[in-house]
């Protein structure tokens, strides 16, 4: 039935749920906006070092098509080419839009927005401001989306954590239940459309780079219910945390990209003060092994490398970090480009980067995988949208930096119109709804009350502690297959003890018990869609390396992975990826990149992998030049 | 807690001779009409500790130094960088996020070996040292803390900035609600003025050329006696703000802006 006043819930309230909830307010319907924390204190506002778009200010030439192009390669080629180059076309205009709205990006010397180098690229591409770019972008959001809520058009729900779907006897979704945090009062939001932008999953692996609200959860939940969840055992791990008791501290490859360098003394015995030791007996294996693009290789290979490096005995003091120096630039300077970055440092560590080289080591930063979305953000569930870091649809198997910020936008920027327009089109025949949210609150109240009855002698946050530990070990920088496999187990160990916790809470009011219980269940179903799809892709590609089968093998490999949700196990299958604009070849980061065998040309014709009469067809299928969704096809 | 040395060289103080276990003091809370009580519990001391890993601790298995089992303390965290301000509490006496605070340097400051933490107290409590913060969105809204746009399709970049401008903008937008400033303030309660952390976000609109546009917005909000009127000028907001904002030369300025616009804004009409 079309309506003009469509009402759309979005889950999450970062980079990419605001931007939604900013186009759908301007396009005149109303939001629902459902978020854990204040919006204002996303995940978002973590993202430090900037955002890509090929503004070609510099005079290098750069363009939207080289973007493309290095996203691609650097994603290892997973990554299905259309909405990369739809985000690739779109980002120069999303940085002029944040530059509209206030942003204070840093300026050049005639006032012009400035741009520095990232990893994974030679331009200069990456708009920043100072070192905290997230926060920024985030915060010029949310006062956008602030001024549509005091208009009436935006209703926030903070302090709210979706728990399920609403879906109608179609299998279509009609809106969500969440749960107030403090009060536990479980609420059904009946919505036209709802929009996933949840962020990632880092809690899985216990200490991560991200936000402790970075669970997973909802997705999961989403995933429980039948919406397909692709490429899960892609996890970029960041060459570049800081360790600690909490958490892994950021620290942004921005600090590579104003040109710090990694390295360990030659000699792994080497006991002096990392000033003492003059640079000849110093290793840059970096600089050494990959000349064209030193300390700036994508991500997974710094990881890789750092890695590996530690594992064979050169890490500093024997230990697991290495250094990343940069020291041999002025402390003005660092000041001036890095300051909050290097404030970080100084405030967990306390020693001052400026003077002494930081010690570092990977840590687990970002999901490439996420829920199965089209090129127009739609989930296989009709009326469930993703964007952000919960959806797979950007960055193949690997993300490179500064693409973070300009992909959530992107995908908010592309789901707001995409629920309008299933929202207005929609046909909700006769289905009869009212029954529909009170049985779904029903069950999930019992859920809950099934928690807080249990009276088990299994500790949560300890099943939560050895979940991490365990993931962390076996399914990050180096993965073996009987490791994985004891991990499935291990996991499924786990989620039998699960059933024996207690909550350890007399109070219910405000309670953090019963959330992350609901948590933990769903952070584990999701450990096993990464670490089974680990297990199953036999060979090495962007974030995901084997070393028993070291190579990318794109005869069996060049292909999508998708989890769907069963009780036993997830059920795995395969769908074709969309190279239609660049062809596949070999990712090498030694010299300078290999020229794209194919320039994107408009209207080219869409290259098939040739292979999907052998996948079980899940989804889409092609139709000339563009993908259908399989159930029209069907109808 | 840093000393400098004579190469500019900056070090880390650390604790000599730490304690074995060291003594959490918690004001803790059932709920918002509850009246407080306090409890202390024990924690094997490591090392780079922070505040939050030790309630992390606490968390696992809730006893008190006297044994006595007891509900989990709650309390707000999130990106434990110091950069979404949830986690803000009094510790020790002095508000400041708990994700940095190193146990450590509180140990080293005190002298002893207990910490105590403590809800903030301008804030409407939620359970021990959880609080709702959410008027101060509410005085984002007063001060109309955006820019107003014609739309948010391409019209292309925005307005040439300096650099100066650019930077001096930054230190205001890195504001994280955090609180600090309006717990440390003797003037702010409920109704009677806003505080410094909207005052500075208008400042933020306010120095951007497009923002300038619609500075008399801003500036109404700040009109009434729940504006900017009764600031006291004690300077604590500078001393508590974690990101080192320029709160008081905000105050000032748009002090300035306020008091022009009444005496010469019916000109412009």
């Amino acid at each position: 039935m079309a309506s003009n006043n469509l009402k759309i819930a979005i889950v999450g309230g970062g980079l990419a749920g605001l931007a939604a909830a900013m186009k759908i307010a301007e396009a005149g319907h109303d939001v629902d906006l459902i978020s854990v924390v204040p919006v204002k204190r996303s995940h978002s506002v973590c993202a430090q070092g900037g955002i890509n778009g090929a503004v070609n200010t510099k005079g290098e030439g750069d363009s939207p098509a080289k973007h493309l192009d290095d996203t691609v390669y650097g994603g290892d080629f997973l990554a299905n080419q259309t909405p990369v180059k739809q985000m690739c076309d779109m980002a120069p205009s999303i940085i002029y839009l944040f530059d509209r709205m206030g942003v204070p990006f840093s300026r050049t010397q005639e006032g012009l927005l400035d741009f520095r180098r990232f990893g994974g690229t030679l331009h200069h591409r990456t708009a920043f401001a100072g070192a905290s770019t997230g926060q920024q972008l985030l915060y010029a959001l949310d006062d956008q989306v602030r001024k549509w809520e005091a208009a009436g058009k935006v209703n926030k729900y903070e302090g709210w954590e979706m728990l399920s779907l609403v879906l109608d006897d179609h299998q279509v979704c009609r809106g969500l239940i969440a749960m107030n945090l403090q009060t536990l009062e479980l609420k059904a939001f009946k919505a036209d459309a709802v929009i996933m932008a949840t962020g990632g999953p880092g809690l899985i692996f216990g200490k991560s780079t991200n936000s402790m609200t970075c669970t997973g959860s909802a997705v999961s939940a989403c995933y429980q219910q039948g919406a397909r969840y692709a490429n899960g055992e892609f996890i970029q791990v960041h060459p570049t945390s800081i360790p600690g008791e909490d958490k892994l501290r950021l620290m942004s490859e921005s600090a590579r990209g104003e040109g710090g360098r990694v390295w360990v003394p030659r000699d792994p015995a080497d006991a002096r003060s990392p000033k003492e030791i003059p640079d000849a007996e110093r290793w840059y294996f970096l600089e050494e092994k990959y000349p064209a693009y030193g300390n700036l290789v994508p991500r997974d290979i710094a990881t890789r490398e750092i890695f590996q490096v530690c594992l064979e005995g050169h890490g500093v003091g024997g230990k697991n970090q290495v250094y990343l120096d940069l020291t041999h630039i002025p402390a003005e300077t660092l000041t001036r480009k890095l300051g909050a970055i290097l404030e970080i440092y100084e405030m967990f560590v306390g020693d001052d980067p400026r003077y002494v080289p930081m010690r570092i080591f990977p840590g687990v930063h970002y999901s490439m995988g996420g829920l199965w979305v089209d090129f127009e953000q739609r989930t296989n569930i009709p009326g469930l949208f993703a964007a952000g870091e919960c959806d797979y649809s950007i960055h193949g198997a690997n993300r490179l930096g500064a693409n973070s910020l300009v992909s959530c936008v992107y995908g908010g920027f592309t789901a707001a119109p995409s629920a309008i327009e299933y929202a207005k089109n929609v046909e909700r025949g006769t289905t009869e709804t009212n029954g529909l949210y009170d049985d779904e609150v029903k069950r999930q109240q019992e859920i809950n009350d099934q928690i807080v009855r249990n009276e088990g002698s299994e500790n949560q946050y300890k099943i939560h502690e050895e979940m991490g530990k365990w993931m962390t070990d076996n399914v990050t920088v180096v993965r073996y297959n009987d490791r994985l496999q004891q991990t499935d187990a291990k996991l499924l160990e786990l989620i039998d003890r699960f059933q024996r916790i207690s909550i350890n809470d007399s109070n219910l009011w405000a309670t953090q018990a019963v959330p992350h219980a609901r948590q933990l269940w769903n952070m584990l179903q999701l450990a096993r869609v990464i670490t089974l799809g680990a297990l199953n892709r036999n060979e090495s590609r962007g974030a995901h390396y084997k070393p028993d089968f070291p190579d990318r093998n794109d005869d069996e490999w060049l292909k999508t992975t998708i989890a769907e949700y069963a009780e036993e196990a997830p059920v795995f299958s395969y769908e074709p990826v969309d190279i239609s604009i660049i062809e596949p070849r070999k990712r090498d980061y030694s010299k300078g990149k290999a020229k794209a065998a194919q320039v994107p040309q408009p209207g080219s014709e869409l290259k098939q992998t040739g292979r999907e009469e052998t996948w079980e067809k899940q989804g889409r299928v092609r139709e000339g030049e563009s993908f259908k969704e399989l159930d029209d096809a069907k109808q | 807690m840093s000393t400098t040395n004579g190469t500019g060289h900056i070090e880390k103080k650390r604790l000599d001779n730490p304690p074995k276990s060291i003594k959490i003091k918690i004001q803790r809370r059932a709920n918002e009409k509850a009246e407080p009580r306090w409890e202390t519990f024990e924690i094997p001391y490591r090392r780079n500790l922070n505040v939050i890993s030790a309630l992390m601790e606490i968390r696992k298995n809730p006893v008190t130094i006297e044994g006595k089992q007891t509900t989990p303390p709650v309390w707000d965290m999130s990106c434990l960088e110091q950069v979404c301000g949830i986690c803000t509490m009094v510790i020790n006496g002095r508000v400041r996020q708990s994700c940095s605070a190193l146990i450590d340097d509180l140990l080293i400051a005190t002298g002893g070996d207990t910490v105590t933490l403590e809800p903030m107290s301008k804030f409407p409590n939620v359970r021990d040292l959880k609080v709702d913060r959410s008027r101060m969105f509410d005085h984002l809204k007063q001060v109309h803390a955006w820019i107003e746009l014609d739309g948010t399709y391409d019209l292309g970049p925005g307005p040439h900035i300096s650099n100066e401008t650019a930077q001096e903008r930054y230190a205001y937008s890195r504001c994280m609600t955090c609180g600090c400033c309006l717990e440390a303030c003797p003037q702010y309660h409920e109704d009677n003025y806003i505080g410094p952390q909207a005052i500075a976000q208008a400042r933020l609109y306010n120095m951007h050329p497009t923002g300038r546009i619609s500075m008399e917005d801003r500036l109404n909000g700040l009109l009434g006696d729940d504006g900017i009127t009764n600031c006291g000028n004690a300077q604590n907001c500078v001393q508590v703000c974690p990101m080192s904002i320029p709160l008081t030369r905000a105050i000032y300025e748009t002090n300035r802006d306020v008091t022009l616009n009444a005496l010469f804004g019916w000109l412009r009409k």
